[in-house]
């Protein structure tokens, strides 16, 4: 106070001494603006565009399904569960239309019901008259080898057998229309 | 192990000279150092390597995030799915898998995210080393600013000006009546 001249001399050092404290704080808050634009609930799948993981299915009322088998159609894979209510009962005349729609195009759709007793799962199906190939997944082997954290999750599978498409939340018109019918094209 | 620990103590203990009544713990010598550091050394190697199964197979959910909790672990967790990546835990250990094979098909099918402690490499390393790095910048920044502080108020002290004769008298009074209202 006392020493102007000195303090002049010093106040150029301080306002650019001063103007570095923003600056630091800058890529904190950066990161952190970062951080509220990402959902913490969404989990990127690291086995999207990769080789789908191969599974047998012991298909309810059929014969076991094993992935090997569908290669070379549009594989719809699809994890459920009878308690899952309510994305599981909205997607499942989603994914019955889809089925009746597109079989004969090329599309295979496979239910996988999981953390799920057999009775409850047989239930599901008959209530919504579900034709496509359903089974469940004893000790959660195919869903862990998907990554799979909760129902309803869907993977769409090309005819090359890579996985092209994970969805969560339950499966609507769009993604068929979206996600599905573009594989078809020759 | 145990039967080494409790021999040392009674062979370095001299009890004749103890007065009776009033033990007294006796001296680590060196061999209950050296029985200590063996103790030391087969509890880490038996965490590192825990003997039974289950226990490694606790070992590797521990360090594993529940995908469907907040903030568990896969080994915490009561939920349905931990359970079951459990049951492949296990599974994987009875296959022949080791501890890093396991820990590799998870972040294979669900990425990093899956493990509670981000691998210490690339980025990742900033979450393990920023932290030390803030400790020390502000350690040196407080020592900084004290040590500016403390110049300032010498060269304050110093710099203030000689106390004006003038005001002697009123000083003097001031003592006095303090002095006054002390007694």
């Amino acid at each position: 106070m006392v020493e102007l001249p000195n303090g002049f001399r010093g106040g150029d050092g301080m306002s650019w001494k001063k103007a570095l404290i923003p600056l630091a704080v800058l890529p904190l808050i950066g990161l952190l603006a970062y951080g509220f634009t990402t959902d913490p609930r969404a989990i990127p799948s690291p086995l999207v565009r990769k080789q789908a993981p191969p599974f047998t299915l012991q298909v309810y009322d059929g014969k076991p399904l094993s992935l090997e088998d569908l290669r070379g159609k549009v594989v719809v894979l699809n994890f459920w569960a009878s308690w899952c209510y309510p994305a599981c009962y909205e997607e499942a005349p989603v994914l019955q239309r889809m089925w009746q729609q597109y079989r004969d195009k090329g599309v295979v759709v496979v239910g996988v019901d999981i953390q799920d007793t057999e009775a409850a799962g047989r239930q599901f199906i008959d209530r919504f008259k579900l034709t496509f190939a359903n089974g469940p997944d004893p000790g959660g082997k195919i869903a862990i080898d998907y990554g799979v954290y909760g129902v309803p999750e869907t993977f769409v599978i090309d005819r090359q057998g890579t996985i092209a498409y994970k969805h969560v939340g339950a499966f609507t018109d769009r993604n068929v229309a979206e996600q599905v019918a573009p594989l078809l094209a020759p | 192990m145990i039967g080494l620990v409790s021999r040392v103590p009674s062979r370095k203990s001299g009890p004749a000279t103890m007065p009776a009544g009033k033990p007294r713990p006796p001296a680590p010598g060196p061999r209950a150092g050296v029985a200590a550091c063996l103790c030391i050394v087969v509890l880490m190697v038996m965490g590192a390597a825990p003997a039974d199964q289950e226990d490694l197979v606790r070992d590797i959910a521990g360090n594993l995030r529940c995908p469907v909790c907040q903030n568990l672990s896969v080994g915490d967790s009561p939920s349905e799915l931990a359970n079951q990546m459990r049951g492949v835990i296990r599974d994987r250990l009875k296959a022949g898998e080791t501890r890093e094979q396991i820990e590799a098909y998870f972040v294979d099918k669900y990425g990093e995210w899956v493990l509670l402690a981000p691998k210490k490499r690339g980025f990742n390393l900033l979450a393990w080393i920023l932290p030390f790095v803030g400790v020390v910048a502000g350690g040196i920044a407080v020592a900084v600013i004290a040590r500016r502080w403390a110049a300032r108020e010498a060269r304050a002290a110093a710099a203030a000006p000689p106390p004006n004769p003038e005001d002697e008298p009123y000083r003097e009074r001031v003592r006095r009546e303090l002095d006054e209202f002390a007694r």
